[in-house]
């Protein structure tokens, strides 16, 4: 991570604007009385309620609620994984899906880097890495190399290159797969619970970590957990949704400057928002094991 | 890297394993050498059957019959990965292909392939022929359910990334489900020739042979019809050694594709 000043601007390619990518980047998803319904209309789940939220455009916005309360199908709808029932969801002003269209396409402008990770286990680090773009046909295998080694550089995550994902650490791999993500140049970052398995210093490592990337690239990032320290010191705005139906409870504005670093969690204020944000998902978490009673 | 390899067998036989190992090989064989030296058995001891194996390592007849029942083995065994691999593949990538030949494959596959001996002669032209046909059989199942096993337990969350890094249905195929198929793709294949070995004796000594003894002439021979000849002929110490042959062989085999597979999947190296 020290090496970071140095490596900012050095790699280019050749025909390609520097890596580093401008502020006026988008990434703006709103999303309008989306309704999700696993089963039948009448009789089915209703995991997601007319839930309408906005994530802002270079913002990191960070989405907490209990386990299984339909977080993840939200994620999996802007991705184009799953489809939903009613409500639209537009990504810049383009809608992915919405009445007629109920299920979006995956691609490249949203990806996705998931609780237990997906770096293909067959592929070395830089085959994963350069994937996309290679995929994609925008770049040659040669260019595509050239870029991921670039841009693993940058991430302080060099020599790892010809490793298979199975021989680095499940830390490593996580940040291996957002700078995969970060190949694709994505509009908005998708994480769902990225950091869940790791432990709590590998955690902190990988915080900082994304926030590095987050300065760097100023890339849209929706961030689903249920670690409530997490979502303060990453998140712009923490969406505290209610449980089975899910939708905002709360919508919390974390109004402390990134770039932040591990120092904020010892603040006044970040314990303040802390308590705040443990009294709403406390309630939730009742509601949700309640719930969970019941149907047994 | 032959000084690795060096060290490799010196850390083997420097092991507390290879000892056990040893040490429970050779009590089986003093066990066994009493056992046929008092008369309890009529199984030839191990000090006659090493002797006939002196013997049958100098005969190139011994040799033919390795040699015939290898080849078939091999025949089958490719055959069954050539026709296996693919259709395990279509049968998991397409529902309707799969719903097509998935119930006439699950109606014939508890068919044992000696049940198709008889059928396999009548069938082929040649004895050979059928031999090697019953061999594929023999494999052939292993490496279709394998396959099919294998492509369907992908986890879901490499096709999701695949497809929103814009992956073609083509991409898909070819790096996401080939590479995350081939670890199954090797078990079928160990389990597979396996049983071809387990096949192939058993043909050989149903459809006999023209003659053990000669090189290349009538048709039949391999270990199967060794193990039989030397039955009928009264030759127990060389039924042993037909047995032990088989013993090896098959161990070979299985050793190499175990070698082949640790060289196609990298990424399973040291796990």
């Amino acid at each position: 991570m020290s090496t970071l000043p140095e490596t900012r601007q050095a790699p280019m390619m050749p025909g390609e604007p520097a890596l580093r990518r401008s502020g006026s980047r988008k990434g703006e998803i709103h999303i309008r009385n989306v309704v999700k319904i696993y089963g039948s209309e009448e009789s089915g789940v209703r995991a997601v309620d007319d839930c309408s939220l906005d994530v802002p455009a270079g913002e990191i916005t960070v989405v907490v609620g209990p386990s299984g309360c339909g977080k993840t199908t939200l994620l999996n709808a802007i991705a184009g994984f799953h489809s939903i029932t009613s409500g639209t969801i537009d990504l810049d002003g383009e809608p992915l899906c919405g009445p007629g269209r109920l299920k979006a396409d995956p691609g490249p402008d949203r990806i996705v880097v998931f609780q237990n990770g997906a770096l293909f286990p067959w592929k070395t680090i830089i085959e994963n890495v350069a994937f996309g773009p290679i995929v994609q046909g925008r770049l040659s295998r040669k260019q595509g190399y050239e870029k991921a080694r670039a841009m693993l550089a940058e991430a302080g995550l060099r020599n790892l290159e010809d490793s298979y994902p199975g021989e680095i650490s499940s830390g490593m791999r996580r940040r291996v797969e957002i700078v995969r993500a970060l190949m694709n140049e994505p509009k908005i970052l998708l994480l769902d619970e990225p950091y869940r398995a790791l432990d709590s210093l590998t955690k902190s490592v990988m915080h900082e970590a994304l926030l590095e990337t987050f300065d760097r690239n100023q890339v849209t990032i929706f961030f689903i957990t249920h670690d409530l320290e997490e979502a303060i010191f990453l998140g712009h705005r923490v969406a505290i949704m209610t449980t089975r139906p899910c939708r905002p409870k709360k919508i919390l504005t974390v109004d402390i400057p990134h770039p932040r670093d591990y120092s904020v969690l010892t603040a006044k204020r970040f314990r303040e928002y802390l308590d705040e944000t443990i009294a709403a998902v406390h309630e939730e978490a009742l509601k949700a094991f309640a719930a969970g009673e019941r149907e047994r | 890297m032959p000084s690795f390899r060096a060290a490799h067998i010196y850390a083997l036989v420097a092991s507390t394993k290879f000892w056990r190992g040893m040490f429970a090989t050779l009590i089986f064989i003093a066990v066994w050498e009493i056992v046929s030296g008092i008369g309890l058995s009529r199984i030839p001891a191990p000090s006659a059957v090493a002797l006939t194996f002196n013997d049958m390592m100098r005969d190139p007849s011994y040799w033919f019959s390795w040699y015939l029942s290898t080849k078939r083995v091999f025949a089958g065994f490719l055959v069954a990965m050539l026709v296996g691999i693919p259709l395990g593949l279509a049968m998991a990538v397409s529902r309707t292909f799969y719903g097509i030949v998935f119930p006439v494959f699950e109606v014939l596959r508890p068919i044992p392939p000696l049940a198709w001996v008889p059928a396999a002669i009548i069938f082929w032209p040649t004895q050979e022929l059928s031999i090697d046909f019953v061999t594929f059989l023999g494999a052939f199942y292993a490496v279709v359910i394998n396959v099919i096993d294998g492509a369907q337990t992908i986890d879901v969350r490499y096709f999701q990334a695949a497809r929103s890094m814009g992956s073609s249905s083509w991409d898909i195929f070819r790096r996401i489900i080939l590479p995350g198929t081939l670890p199954s793709v090797l078990v079928g294949a160990t389990v597979g020739i396996g049983i071809a070995w387990a096949v192939v004796v058993a043909a050989e000594m149903i459809s006999g042979g023209g003659s053990a003894g000669s090189m290349g002439g009538a048709a039949g021979g391999g270990l199967g019809f060794f193990i039989w000849n030397s039955y009928v002929g009264g030759s127990y110490t060389q039924i042993v050694v037909g047995m032990i042959s088989i013993g090896i062989a098959g161990y070979i085999s299985s050793a190499l594709i175990r070698k082949a597979g640790e060289l196609a999947t990298p990424w399973l190296r040291d796990q």
